[in-house]
């Protein structure tokens, strides 16, 4: 997995070690400690993880192991407005597919990737529990049910008009 | 102890609760077929992750298969090992297992040794079906100064994690990653060279593919005997000769020395040393400044360190420059034996033979996969000229034997050459864990007091235990020693000393389990600790048969000091026999 360099500031360090600190220092809550920094920060470069790592007093691999791990994780910085789509089954079967074309379309991006001006990153996911609405869409933490490929569109313009 | 009855392919059987099927079951003789699964009984190691799903079998009134490596017994059990369902299953989970392995056994390092391809062949697998919809991972190839890792041939066992993570604590390997591109590899994927790998090696020893397998330099070697202007030598580690015979079938225990020099010779080298003799000159120096500290110690001066910790183990020398950088100043200054070989034949030898340094070449044959990086370490160079210029394991001269078509078993016993191949049973017991020590015991005991030994066996100091310790009594004075084989043992000693809760004189430290016979070079026990304890014994036979046994004793150590050295720790040993110590743990990771 590719990362991005950084040099981490000491207030950003010791935000990390009160994470570290609220969970005790306990190896297991590896995984309620990784949740919480990329909560902070947004994604989990490796700079952050190797503080984590000795904090709870494990090696880094064990950490990176983890991330790589759960998709949910993330070692690329995110978007402005994350956007996630449903590829669930029930969501799958009523055309979601069809709407994350339309989305790498617009934004000419992959899954997994983040527009250049960082704007918007496009994930996805596996139910969201809203198969009533499907096919569903997040964006940040908002939800869209019943979204179609044709109102893709309309659905990008409110977060671009935001700017 | 509670115990539960089962039956197993219509057999009783009785075992405590708790005990797993696969266990029961080779109570019964029925042995059944794992692959991720391995077991070191005295070492304590386990383990299970029932990842491959080889060791499935039916259990009567269960739904689906069970894997009898992780599940318990239950009363009144029925299993059946081999039933067709269990059969089918198998041969599934090996056709998937084997549908995304790279498929280059004719030249695969690992093939003959391979366990996946003995599996392969046990359950009879002919075609690959489904292959065609395997995700091939294509990972590079990472490089190290020791090892290779070729992750696209990992097969998620994970024994490899389970040995740097929970037997030496080092913590460079885990499991990354998912689905087709699942492996185990350093943090971040980065070179094993940036990561805190010791190059102790043990995880190539338990790595049932050619996933992780060591750096190979048997090439080199043939190139450099070919070379009319180079004189060859070699050097043998006192291991080797415990173990090699392994790799030609013979019985392990087995002591094959004079086989192994009588190959040497057969295969070209100029001269047949023996590392054991730098053994002898280690105990002279290592000896004599352990009982310089301790008369400094004894006498009030403050800024001595005690323990001194031996260093002739290189993966342990990189544990601690990794782990204990406070503590750089505690370890003994002597080099290895291999690099005081190095250093001794690349001086006095060349001298004696009219040459210079860049004409002679330095083989080691060593149990070690970390003495490959160790050879390689700038302070071990003069101008550039390493004084050790290759390092081979003990399974890269069976290879060597081998391919030079030489009849092993048929070979008659040969003698080393001398000066550099005579040595004392002090020297032979280094190959085992609690050895070092008792040949620093028996040298510096002799010196201090004056007296000589009326027993020469240190039984007090020898065993498998990973943690031992043992007092001797230096003519009234009690020498408190300590012993550690294993990373994570020397880890758990090494904070007690930190933290000021234990008090001991001197401490040995090996990395490997079992100390240099279970060495990360040796010939694959696969899981079976009874052939390292065999190695062990016939270390102390080969100790036990030797007319000298004490260090100071060798007739040539003697005439080395007389000639060339002056006395132990000399101005001139201590340019040529000692060395320092680095802080490595920036170097790890993200720069």
């Amino acid at each position: 997995m590719s990362h991005i360099k950084l040099e981490l500031k000491p207030e950003q360090v010791a935000k990390i070690k009160e994470i570290c600190k609220s969970f005790n220092n306990d190896p297991g809550e590896l995984i309620n400690v990784l949740h919480r920094t990329q909560e902070t920060f947004g994604y989990l470069p490796a700079e952050v993880q190797e503080v984590v790592a000795a904090e709870l007093n494990i090696p880094v691999a064990k950490v990176y192991g983890v991330v790589t791990f759960y998709s949910f994780f993330t070692m690329l910085p995110k978007g402005k407005h994350p956007i996630s789509i449903c590829t669930g089954t029930a969501c799958y079967v009523r055309g979601a597919e069809k709407v994350l074309d339309e989305f790498k379309r617009i934004l000419n991006v992959k899954v997994g990737e983040t527009t250049p001006d960082g704007n918007f990153s496009l994930n996805c996911l596996r139910c969201v529990g809203a198969c009533g609405l499907a096919p569903v869409v997040l964006i940040g933490e908002k939800v869209y049910g019943r979204v179609s490929p044709d109102g893709v569109k309309d659905i990008l313009k409110e977060y671009q008009e935001q700017q | 102890m509670e115990t539960v009855k089962l039956t197993i392919d219509n057999k009783q059987v009785e075992v405590p609760k708790g005990t797993t099927i696969y266990k029961a079951a080779k109570k019964l003789g029925i042995d059944i077929p794992v692959l991720c699964y391995m077991e070191l009984h005295d070492l304590g190691v386990e383990n299970k992750p029932a990842g491959c799903r080889i060791c499935v079998v039916e259990v009567e009134g269960r739904r689906n298969l069970a894997p009898s490596c992780s599940t318990a017994c239950i009363e009144g059990m029925v299993v059946k090992t081999h039933t067709t369902r269990v059969i089918n299953a198998r041969r599934t989970v090996m056709e998937l297992i084997l549908s995304d392995h790279p498929k280059d056994c004719l030249t695969c390092p690992k093939s003959g040794r391979c366990e996946l391809q003995d599996m392969a062949i046990k359950l009879g697998i002919r075609e690959i079906p489904g292959q065609e919809y395997a995700e091939m991972s294509t990972y590079r190839k990472d490089f190290s100064p020791s090892i290779i890792r070729d992750v696209d041939k990992c097969i998620m066992c994970r024994r490899c994690e389970t040995m740097c993570n929970e037997v030496q604590t080092v913590g460079a390997l885990s499991a990354v990653n998912r689905g087709f591109m699942a492996v185990v590899a350093p943090a971040f994927e980065q070179d094993l060279e940036k990561s805190p790998c010791t190059y102790c090696g043990q995880c190539v020893a338990v790595c049932p593919t050619g996933a992780l397998t060591e750096v190979d330099h048997t090439a080199k070697v043939i190139r450099a005997i070919a070379d009319p202007n180079k004189t060859v030598l070699v050097q043998t580690a006192p291991a080797v000769r415990a173990a090699l015979g392994e790799e030609f079938g013979l019985k392990p225990g087995t002591l094959v020395t004079g086989k192994m020099v009588a190959a040497l010779r057969q295969i070209g080298f100029d001269y047949i040393f023996d590392t054991d003799f730098a053994a002898d000159l280690t105990i002279m120096e290592e000896g004599t400044e352990l009982l310089d500290r301790l008369t400094r110690f004894l006498d009030g001066d403050k800024s001595v360190k005690l323990p001194i910790l031996t260093s002739c183990c290189p993966a342990w020398v990189n544990f601690f420059e990794h782990n204990f950088t406070d503590m750089l100043d505690v370890p003994s200054s002597a080099k290895s034996p291999q690099q005081m070989f190095g250093a001794i034949a690349k001086s006095y030898f060349a001298e004696k033979l009219g040459k210079k340094r860049e004409e002679l070449v330095v083989v080691s044959v060593m149990p070690c996969l970390a003495k490959k990086y160790e050879c390689q370490r700038d302070e071990f160079k003069v101008d550039g000229n390493p004084d050790v210029d290759f390092s081979i394991t003990t399974r890269e001269l069976a290879h060597l034997i081998k391919e030079f078509n030489i009849n092993f078993e048929e070979l008659p016993d040969e003698d080393f050459d001398r000066p550099l191949g005579e040595s004392t049973g002090a020297a032979v017991i280094f190959g085992a864990t609690g050895g070092v020590i008792e040949a620093a015991v028996r040298t510096a005991y002799e010196i201090y007091t004056g007296k000589s030994l009326s027993k020469i066996d240190f039984t007090e100091l020898r065993g498998m235990e990973g943690i031992r310790s043992a007092t001797i009594d230096f003519n009234g004075l009690p020498i408190n020693i300590g012993i550690a084989h294993g990373l994570g043992n020397a880890r758990k000693l090494l904070e007690e000393v930190r933290s000021g809760k234990a008090n001991f004189h001197a401490i040995e430290v090996m990395a490997c389990p079992g100390g240099c016979i279970g060495g990360g070079g040796q010939p694959l026990h696969h899981g079976d600790s009874s052939i390292i304890k065999a190695r062990m014994e016939a270390i102390y036979r080969e100790d036990a048969g030797k007319p000298i046994r004490k260090s100071h004793e060798n007739p040539y150590i003697i005439k080395l000091y007389e000639e060339f050295l002056g006395k132990p720790m000399s101005e001139k040993a201590h340019h040529l026999l000692h060395t320092h110590y680095f802080n490595k743990k920036k170097d790890v990771y993200i720069k």
